[in-house]
């Protein structure tokens, strides 16, 4: 699918939607669609220092992408702090994308103190969810957690990402069986869908499997499964 | 298609213990362990239960006392600091014979120690919990799906024995993302709480009492006794492990929780390279698997103890293997994660010796 992104692009959604996942998956594609831009991510989850986008700065860093994690992350002075770098990221006349990771759920009260701050003509909040995470497995739940992260960022989300996976086991057919739960999110909160994720790493041959079927038109992109691995 | 979903470790917690029939969690927060908080304040009015953020962890492990002698399924969760609080609590629910739940997310340690995952709480959740004679059921998972099923089996194990259970999971198995299925829990029968204090309709002619307080030393020597032979029968039936390659090993890895997970991938790895190497995988800390252990060093040359901590369960492997055979230590601690190369590197230094 042809992408294109704004200036600022920030990635919400409810705990372990694979928020991180795809806000580092979209910066490394921006970077690869527009490789003189300045492409930069921030690590905005102040709610957990366990998974985060900060485990991936070297993948990122390699890839030319400027990353601004929180000055201690991931040591054991990890504290809830906001990383710097935002006052750019929304600056008007830089010619840049920025993705920024909110933590989960309400952990999105970190960027609200900005959003005033925030051109959001110039801003697309993604929405991520996940059909096999049970808390918004029901489209009406999903919506309920956006309005709740709405609140918390002072912002509207603007875009829903069905990222329904099952981390190392999903199956082309857990994907295929999500379409109509991520259509149904998008039409319930009234929002556009900006596409379906596969994760390339688990179903190599995912174009393969859904051309000829019913969803072959539906927007889907390749990520790549960026989570730390301990074993 | 499958019937899976994909959860934190923490909340497959939460939601096992929902679907336990646990209507009551007193909780504080404390990382890595707070979605189990998180998860109960959401789901728990839903299905009538309660959800109840004490005001410090020593309030909560008397709440879940309360609870737990008037009848109820009840759990409380925290992270080592916490359960160092809770210690004096979960003495007073073992010489009260309650059931219940707590639930351990280890953190470094020891004080405030860190934040990352350890298992530095072994002697702790296996030697000295509380004060006084007495034992808990200690279960260690090692899945997201395990954290799931075992916290079922710990609530089955508890009322049975009328003992406290624990749950000793470490933070990164309260982080990570797994699938988990919930529809393969075995349940027990159980007999019905006739010892509860829920009121004389209950148990008509007959006042429940629940009390740890003895004035007459024989009377208390009695209890603990009486105690003690429940205890002799947990060891004999409830002893749970996982074996991977032991058969033929030359060297047996022996760690669990997220460790097991990591030496399972080092014992797939030393295989390729030739060194006879397996995973005896304690699923039950309290009780201990001592027999197969004992049994495996008929044929096996030596163990290693691979945990996140300066090395506290391999004293109970050098008990059961009892001078047959060397047992070594390899472990990370302070939150750090022992890698797969690590183990392998280790392992390998060691089977060259032998």
């Amino acid at each position: 699918m042809d992408m294109s992104f704004k200036k600022l692009n920030i990635i919400c959604g409810h705990y372990g939607s694979g928020k991180t996942n795809i806000a580092v998956n979209l910066a490394l594609k921006a970077k690869a669609l527009f490789p003189h831009k300045t492409v930069r991510i921030a690590d905005y989850d102040i709610v957990n220092p366990y998974f985060r986008a900060a485990d991936n700065k070297k993948l990122l860093t390699d890839a030319g992408i400027v990353v601004s994690v929180p000055q201690f992350a991931n040591s054991n002075v990890d504290i809830p702090v906001v990383p710097h770098m935002l006052g750019s990221m929304i600056e008007d006349s830089d010619d840049s994308i920025s993705f920024v990771d909110l933590g989960g759920d309400d952990g999105a009260v970190a960027i609200g103190m900005f959003s005033d701050k925030i051109n959001q003509d110039n801003c697309d909040m993604f929405y991520v969810v996940n059909k096999y995470r049970p808390l918004i497995s029901a489209p009406e739940d999903a919506v309920w957690f956006m309005r709740e992260i709405e609140n918390a960022a002072r912002l509207k989300c603007t875009m829903v990402i069905n990222n329904s996976s099952l981390g190392e086991e999903t199956a082309f057919e857990d994907i295929f069986s999500s379409v109509e739960y991520g259509k149904k999110c998008a039409e319930n909160a009234g929002l556009p869908l900006f596409a379906h994720t596969y994760c390339e790493n688990y179903v190599p041959d995912f174009e393969e499997k859904i051309r000829g079927t019913k969803y072959s038109r539906e927007p889907f992109i390749g990520i790549r499964d960026i989570t730390k691995k301990l074993f | 298609m499958s019937n899976k979903v994909l959860m934190k470790g923490n909340e497959a917690i939460a939601e096992a213990a929902i679907k336990s029939g646990c209507l009551y969690f007193f909780g504080y927060p404390i990382t890595p362990q707070t979605e189990i908080s998180e998860y109960m304040a959401k789901r728990m009015p839903k299905v009538g239960g309660l959800c109840l953020q004490a005001e410090s962890e020593v309030a909560a492990i008397n709440m879940l006392m309360g609870a737990s002698a008037a009848g109820s399924r009840a759990m409380t969760s925290s992270s080592s600091p916490g359960i160092s609080l809770k210690s004096e609590g979960i003495s007073y629910i073992a010489g009260c014979d309650l059931p219940c739940l707590i639930v351990n997310v280890q953190r470094g340690g020891p004080g405030l120690g860190g934040i990352q995952p350890s298992q530095s709480d072994y002697y702790q959740a296996t030697r000295g919990v509380g004060h006084g004679d007495l034992r808990i059921l200690v279960l260690a998972p090692s899945s997201v799906q395990e954290m799931a099923s075992l916290t079922a089996e710990a609530f089955d194990l508890a009322d049975e024995y009328r003992m406290p259970a624990m749950l000793l999971a470490d933070g990164a198995l309260g982080q990570m993302m797994e699938p988990v299925d919930f529809s393969v829990f075995p349940k027990r029968e159980l007999a019905p709480k006739t010892w509860a204090t829920n009121g004389l309709k209950n148990h008509e002619g007959k006042k429940n009492i629940i009390n740890s307080l003895f004035i007459d030393p024989n009377e208390l020597e009695n209890s603990v006794i009486e105690r003690y032979k429940r205890y002799d029968i947990v060891e004999e039936k409830e002893v749970r492990y996982e074996e991977y390659l032991t058969d033929d090993a030359d060297i047996v890895l022996v760690a669990f929780g997220i460790t097991a997970r990591i030496c399972k991938s080092a014992v797939t790895e030393l295989r390729n390279q030739g060194i006879k190497a397996g995973l005896l995988r304690p699923v039950t800390l309290w009780p201990y698997p001592k027999k197969i252990i004992s049994k495996l060093a008929d044929h096996a040359k030596a163990f290693i103890s691979v945990e996140m901590s300066m090395g506290q369960m391999v004293d109970d492997v050098r008990l059961a293997v009892n001078g047959k055979r060397p047992v070594y230590f390899f472990g990370r601690t302070g939150g750090i994660i022992p890698s797969v190369e690590e183990v392998i590197c280790e392992t390998t230094k060691i089977s060259e010796t032998l």
